[in-house]
């Protein structure tokens, strides 16, 4: 059942409302606009679809056209943020960290400066536009830098927390958005603490598998344990800081002895290689991995992709019984 | 204008530099010595007379920023810092050394005064891009410098910020580009050709400038021309001889990125210190 406290929508599974997790950083960043004077956005060619259109709007003079250039908008990201302000850079995820990693690393982590990347447009739900804009690497390429804080928001509502979090942190971080509109899962006033992972579904028994779900694919994963709850007991975690990763969630694995992680990203490198991580030092229990299996994408709508890449939620249960399966009793 | 005394002294403190330069890569074994000799003189000019800055207070809000692209020549900045009073002398021998501040290539973080952390080429012009942008956002008075090379030109990320410094008119900002000719696989114009340098430049909306870069005098006449346009950025073409102050290594490419050996080191002191022969040194 849904976990109560963390207060997420009544009408979750009955009349869901769609909202793409890109919206909701629009809105946080026009939240900051007012609260912190220090907040600047950055953008490559693309500031309707990453959303900053409003912020431009509203603060021209705090906005900057950066034109298709991302190793630009990484560096003068950079520089602006070892002045003393706070920027946001946006662009779609496969170019923003992808085409301009190494300015990232150098410039940004390295340097230490609080720069925010903002990656929209990730995961196989960009849909039509095909593999060359769907970025499954990212969280595998901001995870590895040190000082990066990663942030994979599960919906539109939580994406706005999580980017008025950004601003307060005094270092690098990439967040992570995507372009479909997805069930919006949260309220105002379910928590959001960056480095924590949040309880969202629970089981009337003792847990037999745990859930670790990051993005909008957490509302699959939440279908997924209502689904095959009266089969397997199983809890859900929204995980949506991937570094640091909340170490608690080894705990969790001990107590349910089996895991399945869930992520629109590669299976190597994301979410499930930084859970795998974690367990195989403190908590070593079986691990089934939902991702995207060393593939690239391809065009298509939103819904057949994720259900042909094996991302919904038929197919996380599905490794929920597999989890189970291999559970040494 | 500036006296000719202080352009005496300005160049007393490059060969101080160069001396400390040559020390200091000798002791390293491993490091880069064309550019940093090279660029001696401009070190020497912008820490002694043209930036406005306080060696015993790095972060002094008011200060101008320097930014160095090609961190690769960093050992003049290093040893410009230490005669300016920034470190003491000798810390200059630790460079590339184990648990240093003087890191192989400049990391902000480790060192007070180095501004920003670089290296990688092509990339340094746009952090400093990006720097005078923020300050002319709160309308601050310092002034942005960026040192980059030449062969880092062969950077797309170089022209990204070229382009958005021109079409930002960003006048706080004064790149000084040492055009020294060489790379490390040989000539720039061997390699992948860079001229004409300042039509590019112009048609990006830089105003520019070419001087020698070993003429103290001319460098600063320079930089305080730059501040004088108002509607756009400044390029300086440095042009520079690699290695200068050291006949061996002039003009000589294979010299960019090796250090002297022991005895090198002592014929390229002996050398410096007799100013090429011309005068007997005390150490003789």
């Amino acid at each position: 059942m849904i976990y109560h406290n963390a207060k997420l929508r009544e009408d979750l599974f009955e009349k869901p409302e769609l909202k793409p997790t890109r919206d909701g950083f629009g809105q946080g960043l026009l939240e900051l606009g007012d609260s912190n004077p220090r907040v600047v956005a950055l953008c490559a060619d693309l500031t309707e679809s990453t959303r900053m259109e409003a912020f431009a709007k509203k603060y021209p003079a705090r906005f900057v056209e950066v034109g298709v250039a991302e190793q630009n908008l990484a560096t003068v990201g950079s520089g602006l943020a070892n002045y003393g302000k706070i920027p946001f850079i946006a662009s779609y995820a496969t170019f923003s960290p992808g085409r301009n990693n190494e300015q990232i690393r150098t410039t940004i982590s390295l340097n230490n400066v609080p720069v925010k990347i903002v990656g929209s447009h990730a995961g196989l739900s960009v849909g039509p536009d095909g593999a060359t804009h769907q970025a499954l690497e990212d969280m595998a390429l901001m995870r590895v830098q040190p000082n990066m804080t990663v942030i994979s928001p599960c919906d539109a509502e939580e994406a706005r927390k999580a980017t008025v979090a950004c601003a307060g942190i005094n270092g690098p971080v990439y967040l992570r958005l995507a372009r479909a509109a997805t069930p919006t899962i949260t309220t105002h006033e379910s928590s959001f603490t960056v480095g924590r992972a949040e309880l969202m579904w629970e089981s009337e028994h003792q847990a037999q598998v745990a859930i670790f779900a990051t993005g909008p694919l957490v509302y699959e994963a939440l279908r997924a344990a209502r689904d095959i709850g009266h089969e397997v007991p199983a809890v859900v975690y929204n995980v949506h800081t991937i570094k640091p990763l909340d170490r608690a969630l080894a705990d969790v694995a001990r107590a349910a002895g089996a895991v399945v992680v869930v992520e629109e990203h590669q299976r190597a490198g994301g979410l499930g290689g930084a859970v795998a991580e974690l367990l195989a030092e403190l908590s070593p229990v079986p691990v089934e991995f939902v991702g995207v299996d060393d593939r690239f994408g391809q065009s298509g709508e939103p819904a057949e992709l994720l259900e042909y890449y094996g991302l919904t939620a038929p197919h996380i249960a599905n490794k929920v019984r597999a989890a189970l399966a291999r559970k040494i009793t | 204008m500036i006296s000719e005394q202080k352009i005496k002294d300005i160049e007393g403190k490059a060969l101080g530099i160069r001396k400390t330069i040559v020390e200091m890569l000798t002791a390293a074994g491993s490091g880069h010595t064309a550019g940093p000799l090279g660029m001696a003189d401009i070190f020497a000019a912008l820490y002694f007379h043209i930036l406005n800055h306080d060696p015993h207070n790095s972060e002094w809000a008011e200060r101008d920023r320097l930014m160095l692209s090609n961190g690769h020549i960093v050992p003049v900045r290093y040893a410009a810092m230490a005669h300016a009073g920034y470190f003491p002398l000798e810390e200059c021998l630790t460079l590339r050394k184990f648990g240093s501040r003087l890191q192989g290539h400049p990391e902000r973080l480790r060192l007070p005064g180095l501004e920003t952390t670089s290296g990688p080429l092509g990339s340094g012009l746009s952090q400093a891009v990006g720097y005078a942008l923020g300050a002319r956002m709160d309308e601050r008075t310092f002034r942005v410098y960026c040192i980059m090379s030449d062969g880092e030109q062969d950077a797309g990320n170089v022209w990204e910020g070229a382009m958005f410094a021109g079409t930002y008119k960003l006048n706080n900002l004064t790149a000084i580009m040492d055009r020294n000719n060489i790379q490390i696989d040989g000539h720039t114009e061997d390699v992948m050709p860079l001229e004409d340098l300042r039509r590019k430049y112009e048609a990006f909306n830089w105003h520019v400038l070419e001087v020698d870069g070993h003429n103290i005098a001319a460098v600063i006449s320079a930089v305080e021309q730059a501040k004088a346009i108002y509607e756009k950025p400044t390029l300086i073409i440095a042009h520079t001889i690699p290695g200068k102050g050291i006949k061996e290594i002039e003009f000589d490419y294979r010299w960019h990125g090796k250090p002297p050996t022991k005895e090198e080191g002592k014929k390229f002191l002996n050398e410096l210190r007799t100013m090429s022969g011309t005068i007997e040194s005390e150490h003789q």
